[in-house]
């Protein structure tokens, strides 16, 4: 296990060096994004739009934070990961398509994901669940947000943060999937598992 | 308003404990750093007065009204307008989405949503538990109508199976509610209440459902998930079993994860208005 503090944009080689169980802290731009807004990039990626936020080498979090506006702008009061496995849709094409080098979320993603990670050279990192006010402690300030028309959660937050983490490498650039290792596992130990209940449980 | 602003900022005394105890018995690395993240973000929520988790979820009402508390006409306003406040003040996060639209109402209210549980009972008070309940712990959720001839046996594969779905999709350490007959909509209630609404550390009075628990809290605890999908001793704090009759045909088993960060908060209100908050 090693940890690294990683700045944006993140070069492809700095994410290839890293494995899964290792820990990374992020500083510098992560824009939220959940599901109205990944099929949304896709639509402008589709229809050769240009994205409001440049995400080339960036960081995506699977977040919809909670703000309050304060003074002209707005302030984070709460922002931990969102269950990452709806994303799981539109993420690979995300990576492909817009370049994205770091995926933050929590739960786990699947093979497709874990194959565009090893393919395009990107890693998918945890965040613990729940821990919104933790997270929100690494936001410096909200540098913008877009496409607050598809309501507070799913919109474009855009964040600078400074050493946001600890953030577990989850999938890394070889195609590993930890989360999916440890469920496999547990799978198995399951079919071991006797069937009825005891004697002695159920008389 | 003061009642849901405590739930969503302060973690109930019992859960607390639980995720202290499965913290020290942890031996994983990666867990246990998980673990130490929870409880820091449970006193860092307390001491900022900020809610612990973004997702502030839907907000549910479980009421019991005494048969002649007066307000008892209105009260079903006043519980909408503290949620419109508390979406405000605490603040919270906007959750309430038409599911054909998908537009946000933007306050935590729409049809059905505060959803509120009534039950009437003697006397001339009123209690209700708000449980802001988050969407990553409501998503796996299962109902099973298993052969009846399967009986018991069918419960422990069904709880299993829906755990391994999970996965760490729900925050785990969760707790595990199970809901046994009724019909499927009974189930269901039955498994929400045993998971958000139970005090963790408690058991079921029927001894055979206190043994059921267990057995099933160790068997999930033995697949190993563990904290947040990373592997480790801790996937459940705790399993709880309710149950009702059921029909001859049907034996409905369903089962409903409550996330670590459980928030409920049980406010007490006298005739004369004043009124206690507790968790």
């Amino acid at each position: 296990m090693t940890i690294y503090y990683l700045k944006t944009p993140v070069r492809e080689e700095e994410v290839r060096r890293l494995r899964v169980g290792d820990i990374i802290y992020v500083s510098g731009v992560v824009v939220t994004a959940r599901d109205a807004a990944h099929r949304r990039m896709i639509d402008y990626v589709k229809e050769g739009k240009t994205l409001p936020v440049d995400l080339k080498d960036g960081v995506i979090y699977h977040c919809g934070p909670v703000v309050s506006k304060k003074g002209g702008g707005w302030e984070v009061i709460s922002a931990g990961p969102t269950t990452s496995a709806r994303l799981e849709l539109y993420e690979p094409t995300v990576i492909e398509e817009v370049g994205v080098r770091i995926v933050v979320g929590k739960g786990g993603m699947g093979p497709k994901t874990a194959e565009a990670c090893s393919k395009y050279g990107a890693a998918y990192v945890t965040f613990t669940g729940g821990a919104g006010v933790l997270a929100a402690n690494a936001i410096r300030k909200v540098i913008g947000v877009e496409w607050l028309d598809l309501g507070i959660p799913e919109a474009l937050w855009v964040f600078e943060t400074e050493n946001f983490g600890p953030l577990i490498v989850t999938i890394d650039g070889t195609g590993r999937n930890y989360i999916e290792e440890v469920v496999e596992r547990a799978k198995a130990v399951k079919s071991k598992m006797p069937t009825k209940f005891t004697q002695s449980t159920f008389p | 308003m003061e009642t849901i602003r405590r739930a969503v900022i302060s973690i109930p005394p019992d859960i607390k404990e639980a995720i202290r105890k499965a913290y020290l018995e942890e031996d994983g690395e990666v867990a246990k750093a998980q673990l130490k993240a929870i409880l820091d973000n449970i006193e860092l929520a307390e001491k900022l007065q900020r809610p612990m988790c973004q997702d502030t979820g839907t907000i549910i009402f479980y009421v019991r009204v005494g048969h002649s508390f007066p307000a008892i006409h209105v009260t079903e306003e006043a519980l909408i307008k503290a949620v419109r406040r508390a979406t405000q003040d605490v603040p919270l996060r906007p959750n309430s989405v038409n599911p054909f639209t998908s537009a946000n109402t933007g306050d935590n209210t729409g049809r059905y949503i505060p959803f509120i549980h009534w039950e009437v009972i003697a006397g001339e008070e009123l209690e209700f538990t708000v449980v802001p309940k988050g969407g990553g712990s409501e998503y796996p959720a299962v109902l099973k109508m298993v052969p009846p001839g399967k009986g018991v046996d069918a419960i422990k594969e069904v709880v299993l199976d829906a755990v391994l779905q999970a996965g760490a999709m729900p925050c785990p350490p969760t707790i595990v509610g199970v809901g046994v007959g009724g019909g499927a909509d009974i189930a269901m209630v039955l498994a929400k209440k045993a998971a958000s609404l139970r005090k963790v550390g408690t058991r079921n009075e029927d001894p055979v459902l206190a043994r059921l628990e267990e057995e099933l809290h160790k068997l999930v605890n033995y697949l190993g998930i563990g904290v947040m999908g990373m592997g480790g001793r801790t996937t459940a704090l705790a399993v709880h079993v309710e149950y009702a009759h059921r029909h001859p045909a049907n034996y409905p088993v369903a089962v409903v994860f409550q996330c670590w960060a459980t928030r409920r908060a049980t406010a007490t209100v006298k005739p004369d208005a004043s009124y206690t908050i507790t968790q």
